[in-house]
C-alpha cells in the first residue's frame, strides 16, 4: 500500500494538484449555492445537482489515480489510437446521439449524458504533441504546419457538424501551441485580425473601415517605396484586399451563414441588440447578478439573482455569476487568481520538461484551459458573445469535469515521469 | 527544436496575465464602480402583483342589464413551491387523473419554476368554495380570482361581442397587456375595450432570498389601485332586440332599426345567432369551434354589418332623389311601361303588370322597373356632357353621400364597406370607353354589381325619415352615466338634396304601404312609410327586403329587414318590419295571428 502510494504520487507537482483540488471544491460549493433551495439543504442530496456533482468529483479522483498509475509510455504510444477512438466516437454520436437543445453531441448512458467532444480535447492534444515532437518536423515548413492544422481541424469540423459551435471554436486554442513550437507569427495574427475586422465591420461604417485599412497599409508603402521590395508591396496590397474583402463579406456571413441565435449574440455583444427580455436577457441578468455583488459580495447562499431563475444556466455556463454575486469582487479576484496561477504553473512546468512531447502536451492543456477560462468568464461579463462552454472544474456536469481532469492529470503524470524520458 | 522558440513562452505568459487583468478590470468596473446593477438587482427581488379591475357593465337604452361580471377563480401553481402531498386526493378534488396532473405540472415547470402559471382555469363558484377549504394542504397552489362576463338576457350576441385571452401578437403591439389578460375580441367589447377594461393596479411586495413575503415595498408608496372599468349604455332597446330575434327564428337575415333623430341603433338582429353565454369561460374555445364549424347556418357571421346584398327596388328611391335633385326628373315626369325596358338585341329588363304610364310617385308605389331604367339612363347620360364615365362618377358620388360604399366608422365593430363599383371597375370589365348607360342599367333597379349592408339600408331609411340628413348609426349612446350622450357621433350629415324631394318620396312610400306593393305592412293606428325590394340571389331563392319608417311625421323608428331566400320583399320582410314598428311604438302586439305566422315560419330547412 505504501509502495503503491509512493508510485502514484512520486514526483507529482503538488502545486498543480492543490490548485486543481481547490477549484473543484469551490466549484462544488458554488453549484450548491446556485441551485440551493430551502427544501433540499443537504449538500450531499444526490437528487440535486450538487449531490451529483459530488459523485462526479469522486469519480474524477478515481480517474486521476488511474491516470497516474498507467505507464507513462502509454500516452505517447497510444496517441494515434486514442485520437482515432475520439474521431470514431464523434461520428457515432452524430448517428445515435441524443439531441439536447439543438446539438446532437451527447451519448445517453443510463441516467447521465457523456459528451465525446469534451474528451476529444485531450486526444487531440496528445496526437498534436506526438506530431510536434517527431524528429525533423518543423512547423515553419508549410507542409508540416498543414498536417498539424489538419489534426486540429478534423475533430473541430466534426463537432461543428453536430451543431456544437462553442466546443468547436475551442480547438482554435491549439493555434497558440503551434505558435509556441515554431509556426510563423503571421498565421496567428491573420485569423485574429479577421475576427477583429469582422466585429469592427458590424460596428463601424464599411467605407470608413476600408479607408482606415487603406491608410494603414498603403501609406507606408508609398512613404517608403524606395526602401521596400516589390514582394513586400504585393504583400501589402494582398493584405489590404483581404481586409476589404472581409469587411464586405461580413454582411453575407452575418445574415446568411450565422444562425439567428448566433447573430443575436453578436448583436448583444456589440450593443446593437438591447432587448433585455430577448437575446440580451442572459447577459443583462448575468451582469446584474455579478454587479450586485459589489466589493465583498452578499455572502454565501445569500445571492438573490442567481437563485431566482433570473440568471439562466446558473450552475453550468453561468456559474461565475454565483461567485460574483455571493463573493463579490474579492471572491472573483481569488477565483481569477487561482485560474491564472494554474495556467502559469502549467506553462512553467511545461517549460521544465525535457521531452518535447510532454512540453507540447502541457501547452495544449494550458491553451485549452485558457480558452475556456477567458471565453466563459468573458461571456458572463459581456465581453465576448455567449458561447456555451463550461468553466473548467467549476461548472456543473460530469463530462466536462472528467474531461478536464483527464486532460490535466495526463500532464501531471508526464511531468512526474520527466526523468524517464531521454 | 523547441529551443529556438523558447522566448515565445513569454508571449503566452503575457497573454494569460493580460486576459486575467482584462477580466479583473471589467469586474472592478461592474462590481465596484458602476452602481446601476445593484439597483436592477433590487428590482429583481420585488414582486409585482397585478390587481385586476372589474370590467364595465353594459346596459340597454332603458337601463336593462345586457352584460355584467361574475366571479370565477383560476387555480394557480408555482412549481417550485410544490411539496409532497396527497396527489390522488388533489386530483379527485379537481376531477382529473394523475397523468394529467403530472403533465400540467411539468408544463408549468417548463414555463418557469418560480412564476405562477394557471393550472386549472376558471373554477366555478361552487367548486371554489369546496376547494378553498382544502387548498392549504396543497402547497404551491393558490387561487386567483378573476371575472367572467355574463349575459342575463342572452340577446344581441354579435353586437356585445366577447372577450378572450390576449394573443402573443397583441401583447407585442399593446404592452399594456400581459400574458393571461383578457381583451375584447368583437362587438362592443372590442370597440370600447379601453373604456370597459379600466386600468390594472399594481401591488409591490418585497421578498427575501427564500421567496418569503416581507411586506409591501416602502409602505405601498408605489402601489397603484386598479381603476374599475366604465359602464356603457347601449342604444339598443332590449325588448325590441329580443322581439326581433324571436321574429327571425329559423330564418336567415337581419333587422336593423335606427332612431332617425339621433342615429342610435335600436335593434341589430342577425339570424341565425347564438347564446353569448356560450363564449364565456372554460367552454369558450370548444363552443367557438362548434359554432365556427356550422357552415350551413354560419351563426358567427354578423349579417347586419357584414352581409352585402344588392338593394333591389329599395334603391329606386335613391335614383328618384338623385334624378329630382339633378332636375332630370320632375314630380310629373312620366314614362310608359310596356312590361319592360328594351336594351336592344332582344334583351329586356322585365317589369310586372301595372297601369301605364306612371308618374314619379306612382313609379315608387308600384315599383316600376321600366321607369327607373329611363330615369337612370338620363341621369348618367345627361349628368355630364363629357362622357358616360364622368356621368357615372357623378352619380356614384351622390350614392356615396347616402352612406353607401363605405363604413360609417362609428363604433360598429367589423362593419364592411359594401360595394358601389368604381368607373375603373367597368373599364376593366368592359374595356375603356366600351361601356355606356345600357351596360350598367341594372344599377337603376338596385341589381348587378352593387352591394349594400343592412345597416346602410337602414340608414337610407333614416335619411328619408329625416327628409335629407342622418346621424351615423352607432350602438353606444352614453358612457359612464346614463344621461351623458355619446356626442362623438352626433355629427349631422346633411345631403345636398332638397327637402321637398324627400317630401315627395315620403308620400310615395306611404302609398306603397297603403295601396302599393307592401300592404302587408299596413296598420290602422300607425302611418308607416316603406319600400319593398328583392335582392337577386344567383345561388337560390331571392332575398326579401323591406325598409320602413314610422310614424310618417316625427318618425321614431326607421328600419331595414332582410330575410334571405324568402322571395318577394312583401311576403316576409314587410310584415316583420311592421311588427317591429308596432312593438317599438306601442310596446304591445295587436296582430297576434300575424306574429305567430312570422315566428313559426321556417325558411331554413
Ligand atoms: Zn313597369
Amino acid at each position: 500500500m505504501e509502495r503503491a502510494g509512493r508510485t502514484i504520487f512520486s514526483n507529482v507537482d503538488w502545486i498543480l494538484i492543490s490548485l486543481y483540488a481547490i477549484l473543484v471544491i469551490l466549484g462544488w460549493l458554488n453549484i450548491y449555492a446556485a441551485v440551493f433551495d430551502e427544501q433540499h439543504k443537504n449538500i450531499f442530496d444526490i437528487t440535486q445537482q450538487y449531490g451529483k456533482q459530488m459523485i462526479w468529483i469522486g469519480a474524477a479522483v478515481i480517474l486521476a489515480a488511474i491516470i497516474l498509475l498507467i505507464d507513462v509510455k502509454f500516452y505517447s504510444a497510444f496517441s494515434y489510437i486514442l485520437y482515432g477512438l475520439g474521431i470514431i466516437s464523434l461520428i457515432i454520436v452524430f448517428i445515435i446521439g441524443k439531441e439536447i437543445s439543438g446539438s446532437r453531441s451527447w451519448f445517453q448512458v443510463g441516467g447521465f449524458g457523456v459528451q465525446p467532444s469534451e474528451f476529444v480535447k485531450f486526444t487531440t492534444s496528445l496526437l498534436l504533441a506526438r506530431y510536434i515532437s517527431t524528429l525533423h518536423i518543423d512547423l515553419q515548413k508549410t507542409r508540416h504546419l498543414m498536417v498539424a492544422l489538419l489534426i486540429i481541424f478534423f475533430p473541430a469540423a466534426l463537432i461543428l457538424l453536430q451543431n456544437d459551435t462553442g466546443s468547436a471554436i475551442v480547438f482554435s486554442a491549439f493555434m497558440l501551441v503551434l505558435f509556441r513550437f515554431g509556426m510563423p507569427l503571421k498565421y496567428l495574427l491573420i485569423p485574429v485580425a479577421i475576427v477583429l475586422l469582422f466585429l469592427l465591420s458590424l460596428m463601424v461604417d464599411k467605407l470608413i473601415l476600408t479607408g482606415i485599412i487603406a491608410l494603414i497599409l498603403i501609406i507606408p508603402v508609398i512613404r517608403f517605396r524606395r526602401k521596400i521590395s516589390r514582394k513586400q508591396v504585393v504583400a501589402a496590397i494582398l493584405i489590404a484586399l483581404l481586409g476589404v474583402g472581409t469587411v464586405f463579406t461580413v454582411d453575407f456571413v452575418f445574415h446568411r451563414v450565422l444562425e439567428p441565435h448566433q447573430r443575436q449574440r453578436m448583436e448583444v455583444l456589440i450593443g446593437k441588440e438591447t432587448d433585455l427580455k430577448g437575446a440580451g436577457y442572459n447577459i443583462n441578468q448575468s451582469l446584474i447578478a455579478i454587479g450586485s455583488g459589489r466589493l465583498t459580495g452578499k455572502g454565501y447562499l445569500q445571492g438573490t439573482q442567481t437563485k431566482y431563475d433570473f440568471v439562466p444556466e446558473q450552475s453550468t455556463d453561468f456559474i461565475f455569476c454565483t461567485v460574483g454575486e455571493e463573493w463579490g469582487f474579492l471572491g472573483s479576484l481569488v477565483v481569477i487568481a487561482l485560474f491564472v496561477g494554474l495556467l502559469v504553473r502549467i506553462i512553467l512546468v511545461a517549460e521544465r520538461q525535457r521531452s518535447i512531447f510532454s512540453q507540447a502536451y502541457g501547452y495544449g492543456v494550458a491553451c485549452i484551459l485558457l480558452f475556456h477560462f477567458a471565453i466563459n468568464i468573458g461571456m458572463t461579463l459581456g465581453l465576448v458573445p455567449v458561447i456555451g462552454i463550461p468553466l473548467p472544474f467549476f461548472s456543473y456536469g460530469g463530462s466536462s469535469l472528467w474531461a478536464f481532469t483527464i486532460l490535466l492529470f495526463i500532464f501531471i503524470k508526464l511531468d512526474a515521469s520527466r526523468y524517464e524520458f531521454l | 527544436m523547441s529551443r529556438g522558440f523558447t522566448a515565445r513562452k513569454y508571449f503566452i505568459l503575457v497573454l494569460i496575465a493580460g486576459i486575467g487583468s482584462a477580466l479583473l478590470i471589467r469586474l472592478f468596473f461592474i462590481q465596484v464602480i458602476a452602481d446601476k446593477y445593484i439597483l436592477s438587482a433590487n428590482n429583481n427581488v420585488l414582486r409585482y402583483i397585478t390587481q385586476y379591475p372589474a370590467r364595465g357593465f353594459v346596459y340597454d337604452r332603458n337601463g336593462k342589464l345586457l352584460v355584467y361580471n361574475e366571479a370565477a377563480y383560476d387555480l394557480m401553481v408555482i412549481p417550485r413551491q410544490i411539496r409532497d402531498f396527497d396527489t390522488t386526493g388533489f386530483c379527485r378534488l379537481l376531477g382529473i387523473d394523475v397523468q394529467t396532473f403530472i403533465e400540467k405540472v411539468e408544463k408549468a415547470r417548463k414555463y418557469s419554476s418560480y412564476r405562477p402559471t394557471i393550472f386549472f382555469p376558471q373554477i366555478s363558484k361552487e367548486n371554489y368554495g369546496f376547494l378553498e377549504e382544502k387548498l392549504f394542504r396543497f402547497p404551491g397552489f393558490y387561487v386567483q380570482p378573476r371575472t367572467l362576463r355574463k349575459y342575463p338576457l342572452a340577446i344581441a350576441a354579435h353586437t356585445v361581442g366577447y372577450i378572450g385571452e390576449v394573443s402573443p401578437a397583441m401583447i407585442e403591439r399593446k404592452p399594456y397587456y400581459k400574458s393571461g389578460d383578457y381583451i375584447g375580441i368583437s362587438g362592443i367589447e372590442k370597440s370600447y375595450e379601453e373604456i370597459l377594461r379600466g386600468k390594472k393596479g399594481m401591488k409591490i411586495r418585497v421578498v427575501d432570498v427564500h421567496n418569503r413575503d416581507m411586506g409591501s415595498f416602502q409602505e405601498g408608496k408605489y402601489d397603484t389601485l386598479p381603476v374599475a372599468g366604465i359602464g356603457l349604455w347601449a342604444s339598443l332597446d332590449a325588448d325590441l332586440q329580443a322581439y326581433g330575434e324571436l321574429l327571425m327564428t329559423n330564418k336567415k337575415g337581419s333587422i336593423v332599426a335606427i332612431e332617425p333623430s339621433s342615429g342610435e341603433i335600436l335593434a341589430l338582429v342577425t339570424s341565425p345567432s347564438y347564446d353569448p353565454n356560450l363564449l364565456v369561460g372554460q367552454v369558450r374555445s370548444r363552443n367557438y369551434a362548434m359554432l365556427a364549424r356550422d357552415t350551413a347556418r354560419i351563426p358567427l357571421f354578423n349579417r347586419a354589418l357584414m352581409a352585402q346584398y344588392p338593394p333591389g327596388s329599395t334603391f329606386k328611391i335613391v335614383n328618384a332623389l338623385i334624378g329630382l335633385h339633378e332636375g332630370i326628373l320632375k314630380p310629373t315626369t312620366a314614362f310608359g311601361c310596356p312590361g319592360g325596358f328594351s336594351l336592344g338585341s332582344g334583351k329586356v329588363v322585365k317589369c310586372h303588370a301595372h297601369f301605364s304610364p306612371l308618374q314619379l310617385k306612382q313609379s315608387i308605389q308600384f315599383s316600376c322597373n321600366t321607369y327607373y331604367c329611363h330615369a337612370f339612363r338620363n341621369i348618367i347620360d345627361k349628368g355630364s356632357r363629357k362622357s358616360t364615365r364622368a356621368g357615372y362618377e357623378k352619380w356614384r358620388k351622390q350614392v356615396w353621400d347616402f352612406g353607401f360604399g363605405h363604413k360609417f366608422e362609428t363604433d360598429l365593430a367589423n362593419e364592411l364597406n359594401g360595394n358601389i363599383p368604381s368607373a375603373d371597375y367597368y373599364d376593366r370589365f368592359h374595356g375603356k370607353n366600351r361601356w355606356n348607360s345600357y351596360s350598367i342599367i341594372s344599377l337603376a333597379i338596385g341589381q348587378g354589381e352593387i352591394g349594400v349592408t343592412p345597416v346602410q339600408l337602414a340608414n337610407l331609411c333614416a335619411t328619408i325619415a329625416n327628409r335629407g340628413f342622418y346621424y351615423p348609426p352607432h350602438i353606444i349612446r352614453a358612457i359612464g352615466k346614463a344621461d351623458s350622450l355619446n356626442s362623438k357621433f352626433l355629427k349631422k350629415h346633411v345631403l345636398n338634396i332638397e327637402k321637398e324631394h324627400f317630401d315627395l318620396v315620403v308620400d310615395a312610400m306611404e302609398d306603397v304601404v297603403l295601396a302599393g306593393t307592401a300592404t302587408g305592412a299596413r296598420m290602422d293606428s300607425i302611418s308607416v312609410c316603406g319600400k319593398t325590394g328583392t335582392a337577386q340571389n344567383p345561388h337560390g331563392k331571392d332575398h326579401s327586403i323591406f325598409i320602413a319608417f314610422a310614424p310618417k311625421d316625427n318618425p321614431r323608428i326607421a328600419l331595414c329587414v332582410i330575410v334571405e331566400n324568402a322571395g318577394f320583399g312583401a311576403t316576409w320582410a314587410a310584415p316583420i318590419a311592421s311588427l317591429m314598428i308596432e312593438k317599438y311604438l306601442t310596446r304591445k302586439i295587436q296582430r297576434q295571428d300575424l306574429e305567430t305566422r312570422m315566428v313559426e315560419g321556417n325558411l331554413l330547412r
